[in-house]
This record gives structure tokens, C-alpha cells and sequence, in this order.
């Protein structure tokens, strides 16, 4: 049975609980989820920039075959790398799975490498390299390493935030009570412009 | 008292912001020709000036030529992307900003192209207009005449003609191109509604040192969270500022 006493100091003490409540945005208890969603879109940067790469890539091939028939290895290695890229998918809510993670920025590296290796050799073809299409396709390619440079800038500085908020304090408070599932997000640890050098055969 | 004070610090620490540091430094934006390596006579800088404040006027794209002494050890494209973003060349809600960056000591020149202009001034444009207009310039030192005709192929691409016109406002306001916007969450400010009432209420009823103690904390809080919606992209003082646009890398770079 309730006394009207009793039921008097549990209201005081939501009353008195109610202020505190106030406080949590002051504390930034936004923040997580903020910082969550903008590093997601960061995110879906990066990938709407690898997927422009390899969009571009049947095209470029498809002009070299017409200079350099020869170069099959080397054009299939590209073709391989790319499907590979393409078939490893880290969407926005798997980028907290390092091994996801992993194997997507290694398929990319790899065909980075692969791509790096069919520009060096397309050097060797004068034809080729005065083709308007080669010469288009291959400046837009520069352009979107460029862009995935930026976006993967973005990303990492964006996830840097992100899980510095999930660490430190007020922020760590917050992670442990309201946002207990949400896990630091995977940084790029492959540096994308250390490109491998062309292997030279002979 | 003990308490007050500890309450206040922990105020005072949810209070403290972080500056981020800026690594590069970058000149001051005070026109639409910026000159820092001095590579342009003087009329040159004034026929510029006049044709790019047209341009803003005609079309609101911000089109900034910049010369620069030095890179500071990083790649032209790394730069440039930099100095867009913080010089927030383009209208804010376009991104249609463009920057013709020459670095001077490098030998580098770059045609940084903001987000909303990526459909129109392509790379392959841009890199069409270093090399056939930009480099065989400089090539033989006449960076006035580099510069001027690469500003007239940008003007051209981009003032084109009405239809092209209309067809490129269409592509500009695609959600795509548009940063996304930020979201607040409705629920805290209820919260602290309630919670205000609440406090009231109980201040009514009890009043004290602790209830000092917490509006105190709470009117801090207050500011701390406000603090983070204020910052625009306007700029203090000054005839010329960019108009909060960002850039995303695209473009297109050279070198002589």
C-alpha cells in the first residue's frame, strides 16, 4: 500500500533528478550519435568515390586493348582487381568490423596497384597516349584518386572524432549507458598514395 | 562550497573546446586575384578583378585566381582542396567555387573545382584547359597571359549559353551534389524543458546552496550546448569573402 509520504519523496526525487537531465546536452550527449551519422556519411564518401574508379575502368581498358593487345596480363590483372574490389561491399553499418574493413581496403590497394601498373606501361605507346578518350578517361581517373584521397581524409578525420568522443570523457559516460552498443569505427591503415612501383619483365 | 566548486569544475570541463590546429597556412583572401608570388602586372590583376566580379555578378560562381610562393612541402592537389575549403570559396548552399592555383616555386598549376561545378567544369575540361591553354604559356614565362586566357576558357565553360544553362542549374541542385545537411535531434530540447520546469518547481519548494549550485551548472551547460550551432560561414570585415562553399578534390592539375 502506498503512504501519500512515500509517494511525496519519490516525486521529489524525480523532481530533483529532472535538472540533471538538462545537463546531458550540455555534456554533449548528442554527440555520439552526431558524430556516428557524419562519419557514416563520410563513409559513403569514400565508397561513392571507389565505385566512380571503378566505373571508369571497362572504358579505360577497353581503349588500351585497342593500342596495346599485347599487355594481357597486365590488363587482366586490372579487369581481376577490379572485380574483386567491387564484389567486397563494407557498407555503413559494417565499417566497426575490422575484418570487413580489412579486405575491402585491400581489394582497393590491389587495385590501385593494378591500375598504377597499366598507366606505367600505356607510357610505352605513343598512339595510345595521343587517343582523346585515353587522355579523358585518364584525367578523370586522376581526378577521382584525387577525390578518394580527399573523402578517405574526411573519413579518417571524421572516425578520429568520433571514437575520441567514444574514449574521453563526457563522452565515455554516455557510451557506457545509453550508447553501449556503439563500437569505435575502422581507420584506413593502407596509405592509398603509397603506390607499388611497375614491376619491370623481361 | 566543496560541492559548488566541484559541480562548477565539471561545468567548466564540459565547457572546454578543443581548437583544431591548422597544419598549412594560407594567405589572406583579398579579392578575386590573389597574388602572393607577384607573377601578374598590375593591369593584369585589374582586368581580372573586373572580369571575375562580373562573372560572381552574372552567374554567383566565385572563380578566385591565386598565386602562391610556396607549396609548404605538399602536393598542389592537397593545397588547393585546403585552401577552397577554408577560403569557403562558392555559395554556400551551390559549392560553385572554382580556384586557378599556381604554385610559383613548384612549377605546379591546379584548377580546383568545387562540389556544386563538378558536372560542368570536369576534369577532363580543366585538364583540357591546362594543357592547351595554361602551360604552353607559362612554358615561356608569360604567366599574365597563361593566367588571362586560362581565367576566359573557365569564364567561357561556365557562363556558356542559356540552355546549357538551365541544364547545369539542374545538375548544380541534385541532392548528390549537396553536402548532407546536419541533423539535431528534437528530444533533448524537450528534455531540458521538462527539466527547466522541474528545477523550478523544485527551487520553489526548497531553494538553497545546491540549488544555486545547479543553475549554475545549468546555465553553463546551456551555453556549452549552444555553442556548437553558431559558427556560419560569414567572415569579419573585409569587401570580399567566399560565400561557405566546400570542395571535394575535384579538377585538374599540371605542371611546366
Amino acid at each position: 500500500m502506498f503512504s501519500w509520504s512515500a509517494g511525496r519523496s519519490g516525486f521529489a526525487r524525480i523532481v530533483i533528478l529532472l535538472p540533471f537531465l538538462a545537463l546531458l546536452s550540455g555534456c554533449g550527449v548528442n554527440n555520439i550519435p552526431t558524430y556516428e551519422e557524419q562519419a557514416k556519411a563520410k563513409w559513403s564518401d569514400v565508397q561513392n568515390q571507389y565505385q566512380r574508379r571503378a566505373d571508369l575502368i571497362p572504358n579505360l581498358v577497353e581503349t588500351v586493348k585497342g593500342y596495346a593487345q599485347q599487355e594481357r596480363t597486365v590488363l587482366e590483372a586490372v579487369t581481376n582487381a577490379r572485380a574483386r574490389a567491387t564484389s567486397v561491399q563494407v557498407n555503413a553499418d559494417t565499417i566497426t568490423d575490422p575484418e570487413a574493413f580489412k579486405k575491402f581496403q585491400d581489394a582497393q590497394a590491389q587495385l590501385s596497384g593494378a591500375l598504377g601498373r597499366l598507366l606505367a606501361v600505356s607510357e610505352s605507346y605513343p598512339d595510345l597516349k595521343s587517343n582523346q578518350n585515353f587522355l579523358a578517361l585518364q584525367s578523370q581517373l586522376e581526378g577521382t584518386e584525387n577525390r578518394i584521397a580527399v573523402a578517405r581524409r574526411d573519413y579518417i578525420e571524421a572516425v578520429r572524432v568520433y571514437n575520441t568522443e567514444l574514449r574521453t570523457f563526457p563522452g565515455v559516460i554516455w557510451a557506457s549507458t545509453f550508447y553501449k552498443g556503439n563500437k569505435p569505427m575502422q581507420e584506413f591503415t593502407v596509405a592509398e598514395d603509397v603506390k607499388q612501383p611497375p614491376q619491370v619483365k623481361f | 562550497m566543496l560541492q559548488r566548486a566541484i559541480l562548477s569544475t565539471i561545468a567548466w570541463v564540459c565547457l572546454v573546446c578543443a581548437c583544431a590546429a591548422q597544419p598549412l597556412s594560407f594567405p589572406a583572401l583579398t579579392g578575386w586575384v590573389v597574388d602572393e608570388a607577384g607573377l601578374m602586372d598590375a593591369a593584369t590583376r585589374t582586368a581580372l578583378t573586373e572580369q571575375l566580379a562580373g562573372l560572381e555578378q552574372k552567374t554567383t560562381d566565385q572563380l578566385v585566381v591565386v598565386t602562391l610562393k610556396s607549396l609548404q612541402g605538399t602536393s598542389i592537389e592537397d593545397y588547393g582542396y585546403q585552401l577552397g575549403r577554408h577560403w569557403q570559396i562558392g555559395q554556400k548552399d551551390k559549392n560553385n567555387g572554382v580556384l586557378l592555383i599556381v604554385a610559383a616555386n613548384e612549377r605546379k598549376v591546379r584548377i580546383e573545382v568545387g562540389y556544386g561545378l563538378e558536372g560542368t567544369l570536369t576534369d577532363a575540361v580543366t585538364k583540357l584547359i591546362i594543357e592547351s591553354s595554361i602551360l604552353p604559356r607559362f612554358k615561356v614565362a608569360d604567366f599574365s597571359g597563361g593566367i588571362k586566357r586560362g581565367v576566359e576558357d573557365i569564364v567561357q565553360v561556365l557562363s556558356g549559353d542559356a540552355q546549357e544553362w538551365q541544364d547545369r542549374a539542374a545538375q548544380r541542385f541534385s541532392p548528390e551534389n549537396a553536402p548532407p545537411a546536419p541533423q539535431r535531434a528534437i528530444w533533448p530540447a524537450i528534455i531540458a524543458l521538462l527539466a527547466g520546469g522541474g528545477l523550478l518547481i523544485f527551487c520553489a519548494v526548497r531553494g538553497g546552496v545546491i540549488c544555486r549550485a545547479i543553475v549554475q551548472w545549468l546555465l553553463l551547460a546551456l551555453l556549452s550546448g549552444g555553442r556548437g550551432s553558431s559558427s556560419g560561414g560569414t567572415s569579419g570585415g573585409g569587401s570580399f569573402s567566399g560565400g561557405g562553399g566546400s570542395f571535394g578534390g575535384g579538377g585538374a592539375s599540371g605542371s611546366w
